[in-house]
């Protein structure tokens, strides 16, 4: 390239850049977990990929914009299609994009094969979905999670493993699902579990602090680790990077000194303001903290202190 | 020269260096003379490719930083150590009844406090099976006898979203006789096996060197979580083919009864256990707390000036 060459091409991404061309959307990060079952690393949220000779399960779909490079990007990983998908909750970083992934996908029910993926859910999703709770509008409609399970769990024999969709009741939301892959021994968390982040505790739908914790000690159950407290069971979490039990061990063990701490506070008569000002949360703020963002250290602790001071249920 | 090369040769197996003579019969013919040659190579058995050897086994020289060995740090004790007040807060809330949980009893000391020890090593070396050149090192370290590789072979570090492990993720090359090491993707830890914690954002930059069957380990940790400034850590060997690795199976169990989630730890400012070590070494408290300050020999002069510290 010679130079003058060179400054023209600076100088047309100076114009594209002063007219405020859209920036593309960032690439996934593929991350391997088991043969069959990859983490797919957004800006925002995880994808959990899971294949075999029954076809494709996916877990939570990411944005509109993200959408099309998980479909790019299960389509590197195999060419069986996509049967199902997953929503762990009804927040649209997680499901808005559910239309464009069930158009590429088929479904196999009661004699036909349709021609979208079945999307999966806790009841509670597709009511806030479909707008019957929470006053949010509708979606459209191909991206709500018609196939739900009411109770406790749905199980589901798929790819020649068990797997076991598991509700999680107030905790990020009121309709938390992990799926656990048996066979595999791999646990996609959804939202209730980020390794470099305070949980976003939704408490306009539903969630709660303390039921966080309770997700994340029967998880700690679930798992189990190989030598040395490491490996095992692998942890595929709302968003950050792929971990094991100990990361599960060691985010309980943080909340639950938290939420200790605050509630300490809060019987000794402190509002919000001033529990806020002693800094329950300092110590672990420069791992899980932020000053902002979406979801502020400041906002968590306001969570976690409305959470702790209302009346039991 | 001689007895360094036979020195050698007892390490290896036996295996003759052979670039390693060419290198000294170089210098022979360039009329580098016997003083150059003896300089090459004293002390340093090599490996085919040139670069000192490591492997072998080693043995820990136990009176090192004995307390952190034998009986353990005491709670409170954060005297040395360049960390901050979240540093503090997490240590002083610190309650050792957490290794009470079955989740907590088989966490093996990080890549970073390993060579604290329990520690002797067996350290070998992964081959290309086609070159033969060496891709790795593997070191066992004696407590819970992690295996550590350090890849030697030019790979890039993993993706940030890849797993961390007690070991982390560790690259090394070699300048001059030293290998040095850069590890990421280590598990939370500790620095002191008191309560004083280390992130997962930390980053350790090692430099191993060998001088004849002494092998020295320098280690830096930089944590911008926990610490003001890096820790600066040595530890040494000796070479003994002797050294036998034990297995070494935790099994996990319920040793007391407690609730589901249990989480052992102290509220600030409720912690009655701090105490016990300023007291004990008649040092105020805010001393026993720890500080950047005190890695550096200026700080003699902070201790002297104490009230009673000196004559005590």
């Amino acid at each position: 390239m010679t130079r003058r060459t060179g400054l023209c091409l600076l100088a047309l991404g100076a114009v594209f850049s002063a007219r405020g061309a859209v920036p593309a959307a960032p690439e996934l990060d593929v991350v391997k977990v088991r043969d069959n079952i990859y983490m797919l690393v957004g800006p925002a949220e995880n994808t959990t990929v899971a294949f075999g000779t029954d076809g494709v399960m996916i877990v939570n779909t990411q944005s509109e914009a993200m959408a099309p490079k998980i479909l790019a990007a299960v389509a590197r990983l195999t060419d069986q299609p996509i049967r199902y998908i997953v929503n762990t909750d009804a927040h649209a970083a997680n499901t808005a994009g559910n239309v464009i992934v069930t158009k590429a996908g088929k479904f196999i029910a009661d004699r036909i094969e349709s021609d979208s993926a079945s999307i999966i859910a806790h009841e509670n999703v597709l009511n806030r979905l479909s707008g019957v709770t929470g006053g949010d509008p509708p979606g459209e409609r191909l991206g709500w999670p018609e196939d739900v399970y009411y109770k406790g769990w749905m199980d589901m024999h798929f790819n020649g493993e068990a797997i076991q969709i598991i509700h999680e009741p107030h905790a990020h939301t009121d309709g938390d699902s992990v799926v656990f892959f048996r066979g595999s021994d791999v646990i996609a968390t959804g939202d209730l579990f980020a390794p470099g982040a305070y949980p976003v505790i939704d408490l306009e739908r539903g969630g709660s602090f303390q039921g966080i914790i309770d997700a994340l000690n029967r998880l700690i159950d679930l798992a189990v680790p190989d030598a040395n407290e490491e490996g095992g069971t692998m942890i595929i979490p709302g968003h950050g990077r792929v971990t094991d039990e100990y990361d599960l061990v060691i985010y309980r063990d943080m909340l639950t000194i938290i939420r200790d701490r605050v509630r300490d506070l809060i019987h000794r008569g402190m509002s919000l303001e001033q529990v806020q000002a002693a800094r329950p949360t300092r110590d672990y703020d420069g791992i899980y903290g932020s000053d902002a963002g979406p979801w502020t250290t400041r906002m968590f602790v306001a969570a976690v202190y409305r959470d702790l001071d209302r009346p039991a249920p | 020269m001689g007895g360094a090369l036979a020195k050698g040769a007892d390490a290896r197996g036996g295996c003759v260096h052979k670039s390693a003579i060419a290198a000294a019969l170089l210098l022979a013919s360039a009329g580098a003379g016997n003083a150059a040659l003896a300089q090459y190579f004293e002390g340093k058995p090599r490996l085919a490719q040139g670069e000192v050897d490591l492997t072998g086994g080693w043995l820990q020289k136990f009176h090192q930083d004995s307390h952190e060995r034998k009986e353990g740090p005491a709670i409170g004790d954060y005297t040395g150590l360049p960390v901050n007040d979240d540093a503090r807060l997490r240590a002083n809330t610190w309650d050792p009844d957490k290794w009470t949980v079955p989740e907590h009893q088989c966490e093996p000391h990080p890549a970073d406090y390993g060579p604290h020890g329990p520690a002797n090593l067996q350290i070998s070396k992964i081959l290309d099976p086609h070159s033969l050149k060496t891709v790795a090192i593997q070191v066992i370290v004696g407590w819970m006898v992690p295996v550590r590789t350090i890849w030697l072979d030019g790979r890039p570090h993993p993706s940030a979203n890849a797993a961390h492990t007690w070991m982390g993720f560790s690259t090394g090359h070699w300048e001059g006789d030293t290998l040095i090491v850069e590890t990421t993707h280590l598990k939370e830890g500790w620095i002191r096996r008191n309560g004083v914690a280390r992130s997962d954002k930390a980053r350790l930059t090692e430099y191993w060197m060998r001088h004849d069957d002494v092998l020295t380990l320098v280690s830096i940790v930089n944590d911008p979580v926990y610490l003001t400034e890096p820790l600066m850590r040595s530890w040494s060997w000796t070479l003994d083919p002797g050294v036998h690795m034990t297995p070494y199976t935790c099994e996990a169990k319920v040793e007391v009864d407690r609730p589901q989630g249990f989480v052992a730890h102290w509220l600030p400012g409720t912690n009655p256990n701090l105490k016990e070590f300023p007291e004990k070494m008649h040092l105020p408290e805010s001393v026993a707390q720890g500080g950047a300050d005190q890695m550096y020999p200026e700080y003699q002069d902070v201790l002297k000036a104490l009230p009673g510290a000196v004559a005590k």
